[in-house]
């Protein structure tokens, strides 16, 4: 092992132990590069010279935390996967009298409040309670409040409209100067809260769960961990969402999952080998 | 056995459809490197631009998939839209972390990254293309002791990408185009020779 990979080893240990955050199955080369701008940052010489800060200094650790997570993310981003999701599942979903949806990994919200959009639309949305987690309490803030900068509603009008929408975008929001701000409506039945995957357990018997672009991040145990922990907390044929270049074919559970729509990482839970899917 | 080999990295933009196109094709179906492929382009036409080269190529080329092990003579390409970057065990990583010099996937964080796992065995070649990106990396292969090779720019579509890596003055080997796999070829032929 390279001086590096030892500190960086050292300073997550550190994190773990003195905040509970578990970096430790993060894919390294990632990882390892997020560490380094934080150490630019600082001015320091060595990654081992933020163990002291991030044990000591209360205000490090949290800007510490916030650049070490990756919480990039758009509204509808991939409209393909929302469409397949509007087309494919939501027919499924209007059987249930109520379901229960968990939007993993939520960052910022713009993923949760697209899948609440698709899910209103739909005539879904008065039937369903939505739980949104991440680990990271700020973005979680952020996505509560659902207040977004102006420069994105191009994109993210565009991505409404490939995703099948059915309104005009504008109806889902009020702009104000520089920002947009999500209508309350789509806030009633979404319920904000802290989960982290590498440490918390089973969020029990839901119909739907969406994760995306959150296990790339994950070393292969991790990952393992993860899928096994979802397909715990799916009911019998729920469905589970991963990101466009996720993938459950090297994991465990991938014989108790059935491909429903392949390239969107659509997967749906059998409970007899013989199922072959959805209706 | 021995643990010896070499991994190629390329990293172009701007005229790269040609460019790969021509290259390519002239590795040898047991060519015993891989190689990792940062192509700048639209999240949309991965499909076609892989099964393109895929028809041409004696070596199998693939869209790189996450966490998967890299393999001899195997060609992976940067899906569209996610930085492609190399783990320590060898393993292929995507993320979806801010783009780099407006570019993900981004020619520096697959040589960056590529340069810490494959440090002396790294190959790095920047080719045509209208921005900078990937000089930063070569720089990083140049201080883990890789070889780095750029396209002669007088002859790519576009330069600037080839001018910017090379008057970072870590660039070893100023090629045309069409040598570049014959001199690859030699190069790791050569070594497994040596040993
Ligand atoms: C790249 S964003 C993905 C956002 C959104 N799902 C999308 O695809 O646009 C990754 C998110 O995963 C969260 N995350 C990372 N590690 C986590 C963990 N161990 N538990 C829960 N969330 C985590 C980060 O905080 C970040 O918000």
């Amino acid at each position: 092992m390279d001086n590096q990979d030892i500190e960086i080893k050292v300073l997550m240990e550190a994190v773990h132990l003195k905040h509970g955050y578990d970096f430790r199955q993060y894919a390294g080369a990632s990882l390892t590069r997020r560490v380094k701008k934080c150490l630019a940052d600082t001015g320091l010489n060595n990654i081992s010279d933020m163990i002291p800060l991030v044990i000591h200094d209360k205000a490090f650790f949290n800007s510490f935390l916030h650049n070490l997570s990756v919480n990039v993310t758009e509204m509808f981003r991939d409209p393909q996967f929302f469409l397949s999701l509007r087309e494919k599942i939501v027919p499924y979903l209007k059987t249930f009298p109520f379901i229960k949806v968990w939007s993993v990994g939520v960052s910022t919200g713009e993923e949760v409040y697209s899948l609440v959009i698709v899910l209103k639309e739909e005539g879904l949305y008065e039937k369903s309670l939505i739980y949104a987690t991440d680990f990271n309490d700020s973005v979680l803030e952020s996505a509560q409040k659902g207040i977004y900068s102006i420069d994105n509603i191009k994109t993210s009008t565009l991505n409404y409209q490939k995703s099948g929408g059915k309104k005009s975008f504008g109806t889902y929001y009020h702009a104000d100067y520089n920002s947009v701000i999500i209508d309350r409506s789509l806030k009633k039945n979404i319920v904000f809260a802290n989960h982290n995957l590498a440490t918390d357990s089973v969020f029990g018997e839901m119909n739907l769960i969406l994760c995306r672009n959150v296990l790339i991040y994950f070393n292969k145990d991790l990952q393992e961990r993860v899928l096994e922990l979802f397909k715990n907390s799916l009911r019998a044929y729920g469905f589970l969402c991963l990101g466009s270049k996720e993938t459950i074919n090297f994991s465990g559970i991938v014989d108790s999952f059935v491909p429903i729509v392949k390239k969107q990482k659509i997967f749906q839970k059998k409970v007899n080998p013989a199922f072959e899917g959805v209706k | 056995m021995k643990y010896d080999f070499h991994v190629l990295v390329i990293g172009v933009s701007a005229g790269g459809f040609r460019a790969l196109h021509t290259i390519l094709p002239m590795f040898p179906k047991d060519f015993s490197c891989p190689v990792i492929i940062v192509q700048h382009r639209m999240a949309t036409d991965e499909n076609f631009f892989v099964e393109s080269l895929n028809s041409k190529c004696n070596m199998g080329v693939k869209e790189a998939e996450d966490k998967e092990q890299i393999e001899a003579g195997k060609i992976y390409i940067a899906p569209g839209g996610y930085h492609l970057l190399v783990e320590k065990n060898h393993i292929l990583s995507l993320s979806v972390d801010e783009p780099v010099s407006y570019a993900r996937p981004s020619v520096d964080v697959l040589f960056e990254t590529a340069a810490q796992a494959f440090g002396a065995h790294l190959i790095g070649i920047i080719l045509t293309g209208a921005n900078c990106d990937g000089s930063e990396g070569i720089k990083n292969i140049k201080a883990n002791k890789g070889l780095t090779i750029a396209q002669d720019p007088d002859t790519a579509e576009a330069s600037m990408m080839p001018v910017s890596a090379i008057a970072t003055g870590c660039v070893d080997f100023v090629l045309l185009l069409e040598d570049i796999p014959s001199f690859i070829i030699g190069l790791v032929e050569d070594h497994h020779g040596e040993c």
